[in-house]
């Protein structure tokens, strides 16, 4: 049900309307319990892939400098999309630092009034990631990094980072190719730390930068195309097994089944499916996850195909569908942070 | 911030002028001697002797010399006297505050005198800022005690809006700043500071001195609003968050002035502007707790804090900058808008100009596209989030409903639909249950702008069918005036439009006309079906003769070239109804239907260029054989002969002699018509009122005129108008034909 709306004679023009249309696909986001409505976004995910496969699947390891981007590996995130950031400038992360965490000491003594960029509790830093980009559209990373100043000790001992948070896109094209300039398209944001920390922070972009955050989960089917195209991605060292793990719906206590493959399998099963190298379809995420279910049957006499995928992890990079992800492997950081963007994006327009 | 203090000083208009009454008004324009030749011509007899006390009162006050005692000075006394009494009724002119405040603050008499003229000096009209000024100067003599200098500044906060100008009055800020370190005094000064404070005055080393008072007293409200009030003008350095409780930031100063000026500003003026709240509302309150990234709460306005282009130039030192901006929290009034409309910036969060109506003012005249993409993207996220038809497990409809509700409102105002909203429905239309929110869902769809057909149709009109065919009677006519009014907002644009672009107007027209004719389709649809289902009701039948009592118009009043005639699944029902509310409403949509074809007919003939709008001959036929139905069956009792409507009322005299039905051919005329049968009995009684049987065949000849001019006395005008204008040509001969239809 792809909305391509036609002349809608909206108050803002032309450019308005170029960004309306590219956003078109966003009318068949499932609502979060996924199938039971509608059906998902099937045409854009493909249509993405098949646009960007070819960097993105081997990516050239010369994109990523593995120091700069090691901090993302082995953290569980939190994922958010976030609308467009207004009025953000680049050259002011600086004051924003001051800002943010003199609001951060503001509202953590609600009432009292605090003086901006004096030394505070927490210290906050904001910094680009000049590397976590795909596209030339894309705009650079940012990170967010709140640590505690140690008082007792003396200044060279290190601050403790409490919470930390990065904005990304990662080929967002869709999106930023057609917002006005005064916007800062960074669609994902991922965290790591305490909630209460992501609340302040994400107040203060709200406040400033007048944009939106939203939780973002992934329905069980985007679940099955990430472990389907992670489970084809090569690795040099022995991988970790490719783990499924399911929620079985209506019951009075809670049942989870895990169902683990060793990765050669897995990765054999899937280029048996796949047709083209570099290419993948629904049909094809479609069939790969119904061999699984049917050997699983075979030994089980359980559908799993009625229960509801709520995790997988392979060795590139693990997804709950609550909207946490954990990337283990850097060379395919693109690819994961790709799907993520595109994810965000549609969840945005 | 002199904007929002020159809205205070008050303003009224300055005509009244009540004889017998001092008009005091005349002082505010400032001339002395206007004032006082204003005052001597207007100040009655009976005020003469008092206001010659207050002169002489004065006058003595002006000249004492010497430190004097109340208690051995009768002459004092009575000055004293005259001059509380004078201010209590009428109010001191301005000229007497210079003399009051200069012998009240030079510590000569004792501070029981002192404290009764401070009291007193209840503003008539306006105070002169020279006059608070050397008051000021005599605080720094230090001549009056604290209790004093306290009483001065109360005073000084419950009048200042009273007060003529206040440049000279900024000018002492740091003169005022000073005694924020007095603790008894603090809380008034902050309030003085918060009065007078613009963003020139916020300096960092007075936020440093501030932070050290809230350090020493820790949390104080003054400071908190002092200090957010800096915040809201420098954000850049210094922040502040208020709890959420709203309370009161200043302590009650008013003193005994208040209620005094009230009275005399009620007395000669009729209202009294003191009535300004602070405003700090940088939180509202919310209603439960929620997640920080759920917030449906509508944000506050509250300005930008991401005003760093400055900080550029700064670079560190704080070099104080021209007033550039306007914060939107002291926006209040239509002509602050007015006088501040070139230097106003959006509000920090787009969301909050929903429940604004000031800037929805501004919005509409600013054509920026971030404006709308910002609250695009605020609004379709809210929506998202929070619609209770989508999101599961999410309990607050209520906060949802009023939340659409507000777009509704903002959309009214702003005469256009939000593009987050029309995508909203579009995408949760064919979800909605048609229960959640419905009055709030079916009002915003009258707002979905005109777009391309297809997704009107799969979006909108195909989920809005099977909600109508599967929903109560309420439901149905709910729905029927949520599109009557989106097809009246779609033709309003289009008149707008066409004055703005008469260029574009062929492109725009087709679409629009295209879109109009496949909306007027889709309701004769389902109202053909509606009125079946609910089996020819009357309630219904209303709403839709409604929406055709639009369409009817269409030509004539929206200029747009397209007319549609209902189906013969609402024309019959409508004609053949039980009530005479719909007939007459009938009546009048086919009158309307004659006036704009003919209109039609004439411009073709005329104006070549609307040529290509021809309508179709089908259009005049169709109008045709429905006229040739609605006169055979109310005038000429020849329906079931002369119908030719393949759906008509036409049936062989053979079919209707089994009927049984005696007198078939009148029975649907405006005699016997079962809506009309009331107001014949009526009339009936009325010019027989012996007859104890009704004698129908009676009304013929003249009488059937006076019936006629009895049924328009009822009300009936869409009849009148219809007989008038489509059967009075040929009223003799039919009429005849009438009669001789009579046996």
């Amino acid at each position: 049900m792809a909305a391509r709306r036609g002349p809608a004679r909206g108050p803002t023009g032309a450019r308005f309307e170029r960004r309306r249309r590219a956003a078109a696909a966003m009318a068949e986001e499932p609502p979060e319990d996924g199938a039971a409505r509608t059906l998902p976004s099937l045409r854009q995910l493909s249509r993405g892939l098949f646009n960007l496969i070819p960097s993105v699947l081997f990516p050239p390891q010369e994109n990523l400098d593995a120091q700069k981007t090691a901090f993302v590996l082995r953290k569980a995130w939190t994922l958010y999309s976030v609308t467009p950031l207004y009025g953000f400038r680049r050259g002011c992360l600086r004051d924003y630092a001051r800002l943010l965490s003199a609001f951060i000491a503001a509202e953590k003594q609600k009432g009292l009034a605090v003086e901006v960029g004096v030394e505070l509790d927490i210290k906050v830093a904001l910094s680009s990631l000049a590397d976590l980009r795909g596209s030339e559209l894309d705009q650079a990373g940012l990170l967010v990094q709140l640590s505690s100043r140690s008082r007792a000790s003396s200044r060279n001992s290190e601050d403790k980072l409490l919470w930390s948070g990065w904005f990304c896109s990662m080929f967002g094209d869709d999106l930023s190719e057609n917002v006005p300039e005064n916007f800062t398209c960074l669609p994902l944001f991922l965290t790591h730390g305490a909630e209460s920390y992501t609340a302040l922070v994400g107040s203060w972009f709200q406040k400033t930068f007048d944009c939106c955050f939203r939780r973002l989960a992934i329905s069980p089917l985007n679940l099955s195309w990430m472990v389907a195209m992670w489970a084809g991605y090569k690795l040099e060292r022995a991988a970790s097994a490719v783990e499924l793990v399911f929620s079985m719906p209506r019951l009075s206590h809670p049942l989870d089944i895990s169902y683990a493959i060793h990765p050669e399998d897995a990765k054999a099963l899937w280029d048996t499916v796949q047709k083209t190298p570099g290419e993948i379809t629904q049909g094809e995420v479609a069939i790969f996850m119904d061999c699984l279910y049917a050997h699983f049957h075979r030994h089980f006499k359980i559908h799993l195909s009625a229960a509801k995928l709520v995790k997988v992890s392979t060795g590139i990079a693990s997804a709950h569908c609550d909207g946490i992800v954990k990337i283990l492997h850097s060379q395919y950081l693109p690819g994961v942070l790709m799907l993520l963007t595109e994810l965000a994006i549609s969840q945005i327009q | 911030m002199p904007q929002r203090q020159s809205s205070r000083t008050p303003k009224q208009p300055q005509r009244v002028r009540h004889k017998g009454q001092t008009d005091l008004s005349a002082w505010r324009k400032g001339g002395r001697i206007d004032s006082e030749k204003s005052l001597q011509n207007h100040e009655s007899a009976n005020n003469d002797s008092q206001e010659g006390s207050l002169d002489q009162a004065l006058s003595y006050l002006e000249k004492v010399q010497n430190r004097v005692a109340l208690k051995k000075n009768s002459v004092l006394q009575k000055h004293l006297d005259a001059v509380e009494s004078t201010a209590l009724t009428q109010g001191l002119p301005p000229e007497g505050f210079e003399i009051l405040l200069n012998v009240a603050l030079n510590g000569k008499f004792a501070d029981t005198v002192n404290t009764r003229l401070l009291k007193s000096l209840i503003p008539a009209s306006v105070i002169p800022e020279n006059s608070v000024v050397k008051a000021v100067s005599w605080l720094c003599v230090g001549k009056c005690s604290g209790n004093i200098q306290l009483l001065f500044f109360k005073w000084l906060i419950t009048v200042f809006d009273f007060i003529d100008r206040k440049e000279q009055l900024r000018a002492l800020y740091g003169f005022f700043f000073f005694f924020l370190q007095d603790e008894k005094m603090c809380p008034y000064i902050c309030h003085v500071l918060y009065l007078l404070t613009t963003k020139e005055n916020v300096r960092p080393f007075r936020i440093r001195i501030l932070l050290d008072l809230q350090a020493r007293m820790g949390m104080q409200s003054h400071l908190q609003a002092l200090l957010s009030l800096y915040k809201l003008y420098c954000p850049e350095l210094v922040t502040i968050t208020l709890p959420g409780k709203m309370k009161t930031y200043f302590r009650n100063s008013e003193g005994p002035w208040k209620a005094a000026i009230a009275a005399v500003r009620q007395r000669n003026q009729g209202t009294s502007p003191l009535s300004q709240a602070v405003f700090l509302g940088t939180s509202r309150p919310q209603s439960r707790k929620r997640k920080w990234n759920t917030q449906l709460i509508i944000p506050a306005s509250s300005s930008s804090t991401n005003n760093l282009r400055e900080d550029r130039q700064k670079n560190g030192v704080y070099l104080c900058s021209t007033n550039e901006f306007f914060p939107v929290e002291q926006l209040q009034t239509f002509p602050q808008l007015l006088q501040n409309i070139h230097r106003l910036e959006f509000p920090s969060q787009m969301g909050s100009v929903l429940t604004n109506p000031l800037l929805l003012h501004y919005m509409n005249c600013v054509k920026d596209e971030s404006i709308y993409l910002r609250l695009y993207y605020w609004m379709g996220q809210m929506l998202q989030e929070e619609c209770t038809w989508c999101v599961v497990d999410n309990p607050c409809e209520e906060e949802f409903r009023s939340f659409l509700e507000t777009i509704y409102k903002s959309e009214c105002f702003l005469q256009e639909g939000f593009s987050a909203c029309e995508e909203f429905l579009y995408k949760t239309l064919p979800l909605w249950d048609g229960v959640n929110c419905r009055s709030e869902v079916l009002k915003l769809i009258t707002w979905i702008p005109l777009s391309s057909s297809s997704d009107l149709k799969s979006y909108i009109y195909d989920p809005l069918a099977q909600l109508f065919f599967t929903s109560s009677i309420y439901f149905k006519c709910s729905v029927l005036e949520s599109l009557k009014e989106l097809l009246q907002n779609w033709l309003n644009c289009n008149v707008i439009q066409v004055d703005l672009e008469l260029s574009s107007l062929n492109t725009t027209l087709s679409g629009l006309v295209n879109a109009v004719a496949e909306l007027v389709h889709f309701v004769g649809w389902i109202s053909t079906v509606g009125l079946r289902l609910e089996r020819n009701s009357s309630f219904l039948l209303y709403f839709i003769l409604d929406f055709y009592g639009t369409v009817c118009d269409m030509y004539l009043k929206y200029s747009l070239p397209l007319l549609i005639m209902p189906p013969a699944g609402v024309f019959y029902p409508a004609l053949l109804s039980m009530d005479s509310v719909n007939l007459n409403q009938l009546c009048y949509i086919m009158y309307r239907y004659r006036t704009n074809l003919v209109a039609a007919k004439e411009n073709e003939v005329t104006k070549k260029q609307m040529m290509q709008f021809k309508f179709s001959d089908q259009t005049y036929q169709e109008y045709n054989q429905y006229l040739t139905a609605m006169v055979g069956c109310l005038w000429t009792s020849s329906a079931f002969q002369k119908d030719i409507h393949p759906q008509g009322l036409c049936m062989d005299d053979e079919l209707l002699s089994k009927t049984a039905v005696k007198e078939v051919k009148t029975s649907f005329n405006i005699v016997y018509h079962p809506a009309m049968m009331g107001y014949s009995i009526k009339f009936l009684q009325q010019i027989c009122p012996d007859e104890p049987t009704f004698n129908f065949k009676l009304i013929k000849g003249k009488k059937w005129d006076w019936y006629l001019e009895y049924l328009y006395s009822q009300g009936l005008k869409g009849l009148k108008v219809f007989i008038e204008s489509s059967i009075s040509r040929v009223s003799q001969a039919s009429r005849r034909k009438a009669e001789n239809a009579e046996p």
